[in-house]
């Protein structure tokens, strides 16, 4: 194991799937000469060339779709998106085309293309760049969403990815690319099934679940909490869809009690998912009502006070842990 | 660049008998449509016959084709058989779609026909997806991409023509210009006075065609078809035509006078034809009635096919979500399931055919 960045993690992936499959390309805005928006492509255009590493214009819409349509025949496109806010403008290629094809085509053509890009909001990018999308995509059928939070997951799940035979939208953490985390050498296969949450801390009193962003939100609470007494579990979902509820409930059954974080909207977000399994599957088992907390149901301000307000944030979070355990 | 391989000269009366073949078709689509039999929306391209033909019959038949929701006739002249197509419209399993995506949704790989799709105007990126990867790997295949003149104001068709000419793909554009989109004529949708110079604006060059002459689609289609094989290039073609039918079957055509239709009823294609091969001595009369006899038998027998066709059993839906699916181990990869759905049985993939390089 060595130390690296989410940014590296995620940049070895992409050259080591691309170095294993001739099928595979990368493609996106400032993926090739600029080295991607968020440096994720560094030095991938000197190694692979500009056949496989694509610059676009800003035409997401069009794109997403030549991604579609190459996998319709057999290529394995990865899509980059500068951020998934921007994904929203391919929206219809992204939910109408890409996860509809294998049932409109009674099963003639899976479409193994990969989405990728960085996801949730950032400092004060305000509303049209903040979007976090994982619960639009996660809610339609045909489509795999993963979040990952740490460069071993970013690695892992974007390999895992690329190999899937579905459309896969690798959701990476804006404000975690240049975060640092233990990873396995390069020359060892790392690949991280999709579906399979992780534990990211053992505790005893609380289990909080929760999913990129969040993860190291939820860590820093756990430690904090720890000084108070209470033993706080970190359960990392890693992937959204699909959502490992096992997991889930291993850790509900230890502790009774839980807290949702989560980075999306309060509406339909990916909690209120995880709220009505554990309650449908494992009612008994809750000592408490289940809390979730997320962002404020608003679009995101600018002003650096009222984007903290909106966030989900360490007093929000510690107020909710502390209400589901009667602290 | 792989070796140049020969057009396929496709036989006229062979072409003239497939038109007949798509009208024949698309008539009793229409009847069994008013029958209840057929579900959802239903457009006919009666009218339209010479531009799909025409195009086929300049192309390889291992050349891409993918089109709009109007794609009887496009999964016919592929070589899809009518006994697939009608009962996918009868939303049976031996449909060409296993009857999962109906009249919107014709999908035949192995006569590659890439569908099939009804947001107009979004498969047009899907096909520039297609020569991309045709150009990835080093073939000399062609893309046909047919699409009516309604997608021409849609934004993914104009990214999508910018990409396919910034890339220098191997891509024909076919506008089945029928001059109303829907109900909007091209005069009230479109600022331009001829949609060909859309083309222009991404340095694609253009051509207007008679789509209601067999020889002239044909003709027009196989010299772009052959200088795209010489050096990968887009092309775009605005084919004019008509369909004598509504937009769908729900839609009587009030916005057109009967003069319009009736003016383009003495141009049809499929009279054209005739008249051509018969004056110049290749089709007698009596040969023509043998042929339009033999696509009349051919439907009426792909109705009885339909008819006696088995549906999707309920429980396989969940077969059609994820390729293999069902096969990762130790997690809830099947979709969630809410009470009252259909069972879920853990199987077989669906298919095993896909994700395969052509």
């Amino acid at each position: 194991m060595r130390e690296i960045t989410y940014r590296q993690a995620l940049n070895e992936a992409l050259a080591e799937e691309l170095e294993r499959d001739p099928n595979v390309f990368l493609m996106g805005e400032e993926v090739a000469e600029y080295h991607g928006a968020y440096k994720v492509s560094q030095g991938l255009l000197e190694r692979f060339g500009p056949r496989r590493i694509i610059d676009t214009p800003i035409s997401e819409n069009g794109f997403a779709g030549l991604g579609i349509g190459a996998a319709m025949v057999g290529l394995r496109p990865i899509i980059e998106f500068m951020t998934f806010s921007f994904s929203l403008v391919a929206f219809d290629q992204i939910v109408n085309n890409a996860p509809n094809m294998f049932m409109m085509s009674g099963g003639q053509f899976n479409i193994p293309i990969t989405f990728r890009g960085a996801n949730g909001p950032a400092h004060q990018l305000a509303a049209t760049h903040s979007h976090a999308t994982e619960n639009f995509y996660a809610s339609v059928p045909g489509l795999r969403v993963c979040t990952p939070a740490t460069p071993r997951d970013a690695k892992g799940l974007l390999k895992t990815a690329v190999r899937d035979d579905n459309p896969v939208l690798v959701l990476e953490a804006e404000l975690l690319y240049s975060s640092k985390g233990m990873v396995e050498p390069p020359d060892e296969e790392l690949l991280i099934p999709l579906g399979k949450a992780e534990v990211k801390r053992e505790g005893e009193d609380v289990s909080i679940v929760c999913y990129a962003q969040t993860v190291p939100l939820a860590l820093k609470v756990a430690d904090q909490l720890e000084e108070e007494d209470i033993s706080a579990e970190i359960v990392d979902l890693r992937s959204i869809k699909p959502l490992d509820e096992k997991a889930i409930f291993d850790s509900v059954a230890k502790t009774h009690c839980v807290v949702i974080v989560e980075q999306d909207h309060p509406f339909c977000g990916v909690g209120a998912e995880v709220c009505y399994r554990i309650q449908k599957n494992i009612f008994d088992e809750l000592d408490a009502p289940i809390i979730r907390v997320s962002q404020e149901d608003v679009p995101m301000p600018y002003n650096e006070r009222l984007e903290h307000a909106v966030l989900p944030n360490a007093e929000k979070l510690i107020a909710a842990v502390k209400k589901v355990c009667y602290a | 660049m792989t070796a140049m391989q020969p057009r396929e000269q496709r036989d006229e009366v062979e072409m003239l008998s497939l038109m007949l073949l798509i009208r024949r078709f698309e008539e009793r689509a229409s009847q069994q449509y008013q029958a209840q039999k057929i579900g959802g929306f239903c457009h006919l391209y009666i009218g339209q016959e010479a531009v799909v033909a025409g195009a086929v019959a300049a192309v390889r038949h291992d050349d891409y084709i993918i089109t709009a929701y109007r794609d009887h006739a496009h999964a016919l002249a592929r070589g899809t058989s009518a006994n697939a197509c009608m009962a996918e419209l009868f939303g049976k399993e031996t449909g060409c779609s296993r009857g999962l995506g109906g009249s919107m949704h014709f999908f035949d790989r192995n006569n590659h026909m890439y569908g099939g799709h009804a947001i107009v105007g979004a498969h047009v990126p899907l096909a520039v997806g297609m020569a991309f990867a045709t150009k990835y790997r080093d073939e000399d295949r062609v893309t046909l991409c047919f699409f009516g003149d309604g997608a021409i104001n849609q934004g993914a068709f104009h990214e999508a023509l910018n990409l396919a000419a910034l890339y220098k793909l191997p891509i024909v554009f076919i506008c089945e210009n029928n001059l109303f989109a829907m109900g909007t004529s091209v005069k009230r949708s479109t600022s331009l006075k001829q949609i060909v110079d859309r083309a222009e604006g991404y340095d694609i060059p253009g051509e207007i065609v008679d789509g209601m002459n067999f020889r002239e689609v044909r003709d027009k289609v196989a010299e772009v078809v052959d200088s795209i094989r010489k050096e990968a290039h887009p092309a775009f073609l605005e084919v004019r035509t008509y369909r004598y039918r509504g937009h769908s079957m729900s839609d009587p055509a009030s916005y057109r006078t009967k003069q319009e239709l009736e003016k383009y009823r003495l141009d049809d294609p499929i009279i054209r034809l005739r008249a051509q091969l018969t004056r110049e001595g290749k089709l007698t009369n009596e040969q023509f009635d043998q042929l339009d006899k033999g696509a009349k038998e051919t439907v009426l027998a792909a109705v009885k096919f339909a008819e006696q066709s088995p549906q999707l059993p309920v429980e396989k839906v969940y077969d059609y979500v994820y390729l293999n699916g069902a096969a990762e181990a130790g997690v809830n990869a099947t979709p969630e399931r809410r009470e009252g759905g259909p069972p879920v049985k853990s199987k077989e993939p669906a298919v095993d055919t896909a994700s395969t390089t052509e």
